[in-house]
């Protein structure tokens, strides 16, 4: 079932294919809502690349989606399914409010900024920590526990914002803004000398923070001995545990660090975009960061990418619902779910095809019976 | 005590839709297939439930449609977890936000009411049913009352709900199909030894989830309420899950299990914001997030232990 492909179509081909399956389907539909695939596909990448402003909202969404992805990844390396990351990045925006609450007019924002990213990284780690331990100690399934805990987070975060966080009951469920020592600065000054303005489009500095942890997550998966530990626990739980690999540990350390990653995605909306704690702010981040991690294979090089896609899609999106009001955003939704299943649950389907056609330049075959299950 | 009967009246209403979706994922699991996109697969019957009783103005019709679009969607999960051995959470998720998409996009191109379909009139749903007697009786206290308040006066879907569980018991533990369904989700190759296709005794249940989730989505739509409005199951096809895990996989416990998140959904409507003698004003979320906490309690052993079918996500390879 899984012989060997090169590099090249494993991380690249494969992912386009099924990419290309799924923007075929959504193509039908909207030809079934009686618009123009080709006219509806220009306007969605107008919108997203045609201008610096819509660079800049889909660089933006695709800080997001890096955060979220490298979680949903980590954790994959490990074997272990975390489709809790919407929850822990609400957690972790929690973290973000209270220290942004607590210093912002206290201190300037180069110092607020690592507080804050301690203190998203601690929450969405301690919220996924929990289902963690269930699943160490308890045996408890972490694909039920972190759905469960999603559930639970949106009922946390509605008491403490309509609760003891609100500012004032006119104003509705949100915490009041932030002074100047939380905002996040722009990224124009990276951008003004290559000749590209990114005008009111909120991308900011933890866009460089995004990607310093995808070299970070590269680091520690594929160049460290306890990214090794993981990869093992999560290829081959049985030879894991003759290496004398601890599974326990490996599930809190690589499920806490997911939580972490989820968790300091909402540094960008919280601080860098909306400079105050609001219901609501992951917009289902968390689940996209499912697709991303699909579609680039759990690796940073391929997650970058495909969260470049994903912030695309929603920045494109929001432009294309503009200029064809029959096309609503909910059409990202859709390819999403699409995404998710050719890239996620379908991907063997174009496999074995893709095997068969390679198979003369295949760097070496396996041979059928090594009890690979899959 | 009419507020009490009144009370078990709207747990009621809200159980059905829970106890019809945890009956579905109860086939699919058992027979070895997760499924977590019970809440998609009832978000689309809802959909093209109501939006094919508002066309062809026949509840009938609508119900038939509803459970068209979830069956085609467990068809596709089990194309995915069954034929393509791909990963069965993965696939849910996949569903739910298939499901989510498709029904707002074309919910708004058809209808152009921003996602709703068009009001129902009584012809175009399943209306309350008065059950017999149910006025003669509502005058004996206590056990006349809780029958024509709380028994009687809900649609054909909730008894059909209600119906399905004995029918469930009967099928899973008393019947040959039942069996095997058992059978192939504790240990499958022991079912390919003895001649019988793993494969198609899953796809049935995974059929056999689509047509109850189909059922459940439309109770919502074309039932309780007068069409579909977006996002319209809010989360249920996840309590329902819950529920099914709350009753380790049981027919007979994941009624009593869904009638108590029922209550509890029940509570969050009726009480939202009054103050309640000796609690004081109840906060809401908490009640919300209950049904969660429980599941999540009982996962980590603390009251019982609920193991989950011994194949379950594990799609089946055939030796060669």
């Amino acid at each position: 079932m899984r012989g060997e492909l090169p590099k090249w179509v494993d991380y690249g081909l494969l992912p386009l294919v099924n990419l290309v399956v799924a923007f075929l389907i959504a193509g039908v539909v909207v030809l079934l809502i009686g618009e123009n695939p080709m006219t509806a596909a220009y306007l969605l990448a107008r919108g997203a690349f045609g201008s610096g402003y819509g660079l800049g909202y889909t660089l933006f969404y695709a800080t997001t989606f890096i955060f979220t992805g490298l979680a949903v990844a980590v954790a994959f390396h490990a074997g272990l399914f975390n489709i809790g990351g919407e929850g822990q990045a609400y957690i972790g925006g929690l973290g973000v409010g209270l220290a942004c609450l607590s210093f912002d007019t206290l201190l300037p924002w180069w110092l607020t900024f690592p507080i804050a990213i301690g203190a998203a990284a601690l929450f969405g780690a301690a919220w996924a920590f929990i289902p963690a331990i269930l699943q160490a100690k308890r045996g408890s399934h972490t694909v039920i526990t972190t759905i469960m805990f999603n559930f639970i987070a949106a009922a946390v975060m509605v008491y403490l914002l309509a609760g003891p966080l609100q500012k004032s009951a006119t104003l509705g469920p949100r915490t009041r803004d932030f002074a100047e020592g939380a905002h996040l600065p722009k990224l124009d000054w990276l951008f003004s000398p290559v000749g590209i303005e990114l005008g009111s489009s909120p991308l900011n500095i933890s866009f460089l923070l995004a990607l310093l942890m995808g070299v970070l997550v590269w680091v520690l998966i594929w160049r460290m001995r306890f990214g090794y530990e993981i990869r093992t626990q999560g290829t081959n739980p049985t030879a894991a545990r003759y290496a004398g690999i601890s599974e326990t540990k490996i599930i809190l350390a690589a499920m806490t660090l997911s939580g972490a990653l989820a968790g300091m995605m909402a540094l960008n909306p919280v601080m860098g975009d909306q400079s105050r704690l609001q219901l609501e702010f992951t917009e289902g981040a968390g689940f996209v960061g499912i697709a991303v991690a699909l579609m680039g294979r759990s690796h940073p090089v391929g997650i970058v990418p495909a969260a470049i896609l994903f912030g695309a899609l929603y920045q494109g999106g929001a432009e294309l619902a503009f200029d064809m009001p029959n096309i609503t955003r909910d059409m990202i939704v859709l390819i999403q779910g699409l995404v998710i299943l050719f890239a996620g649950a379908l991907e063997h389907m174009f496999r074995p095809a893709m095997v068969r056609f390679f198979a003369p330049v295949a760097p070496r075959v396996r041979a059928a019976a090594t009890g690979d299950t899959g | 005590m009419d507020t009490i009967l009144q009370l078990l009246d709207l747990s009621v209403r809200s159980a059905v839709p829970l106890l019809l979706a945890a009956l579905a994922g109860l086939y699919s699991e058992r027979s070895g297939v997760f499924d977590i996109g019970l809440e998609g697969k009832m978000l689309a019957a809802a959909f093209f439930a109501a939006a094919a009783a508002a066309v062809t103005g026949s509840a009938w019709l609508g119900l038939l449609a509803g459970i068209g679009a979830s069956v085609v969607l467990a068809l596709v999960h089990g194309f995915a977890s069954i034929t393509n051995r791909g990963n069965q959470i993965v696939s849910g998720v996949a569903i739910n936000f298939i499901a989510a998409g498709l029904t707002a996009l074309l919910g708004n191109s058809w209808f152009s009411q921003g996602g709703r379909t068009p009001q129902l009139f009584a012809g175009q749903r399943f209306n309350p049913i008065d059950l017999p007697l149910a006025d003669t009786l509502a005058s004996v206290p206590l056990v006349g009352q809780f029958y024509s308040q709380v028994v009687s006066g809900h649609n054909l879907i909730a008894y059909v709900a209600f119906l399905m569980v004995p029918f469930t018991w009967w099928v899973l533990f008393r019947t040959r199909f039942g069996l095997r369904l058992r059978a192939v989700g504790e240990n499958p190759a022991a079912v390919d030894t003895a001649g019988i296709s793993v494969t198609w005794a899953r796809y049935r249940a995974v059929i056999v989830c689509g047509v109850l989730c189909g059922f459940a989505g439309a109770y919502l739509s074309i039932g309780l309420q007068a069409g579909y409005v977006k996002d319209m199951t809010a989360g249920r096809g996840f309590i329902a899950l819950a529920a099914l895990i709350f009753a380790k996989w049981r027919p007979v416990a994941v009624m009593w299990a869904c009638l108590l998140f029922g209550f509890l959904g029940a509570i969050e409507i009726r009480y939202q914001g009054v103050a309640l003698p000796m609690v004081g004003v109840l906060p809401v979320q908490l009640v919300q997030a209950l049904p969660y906490i429980l599941t999540v309690v009982l996962l980590a052993g603390f009251i019982g232990r609920a193991i989950p079918p011994r194949a379950g996500g594990i799609p089946y390879v055939k030796e060669r």
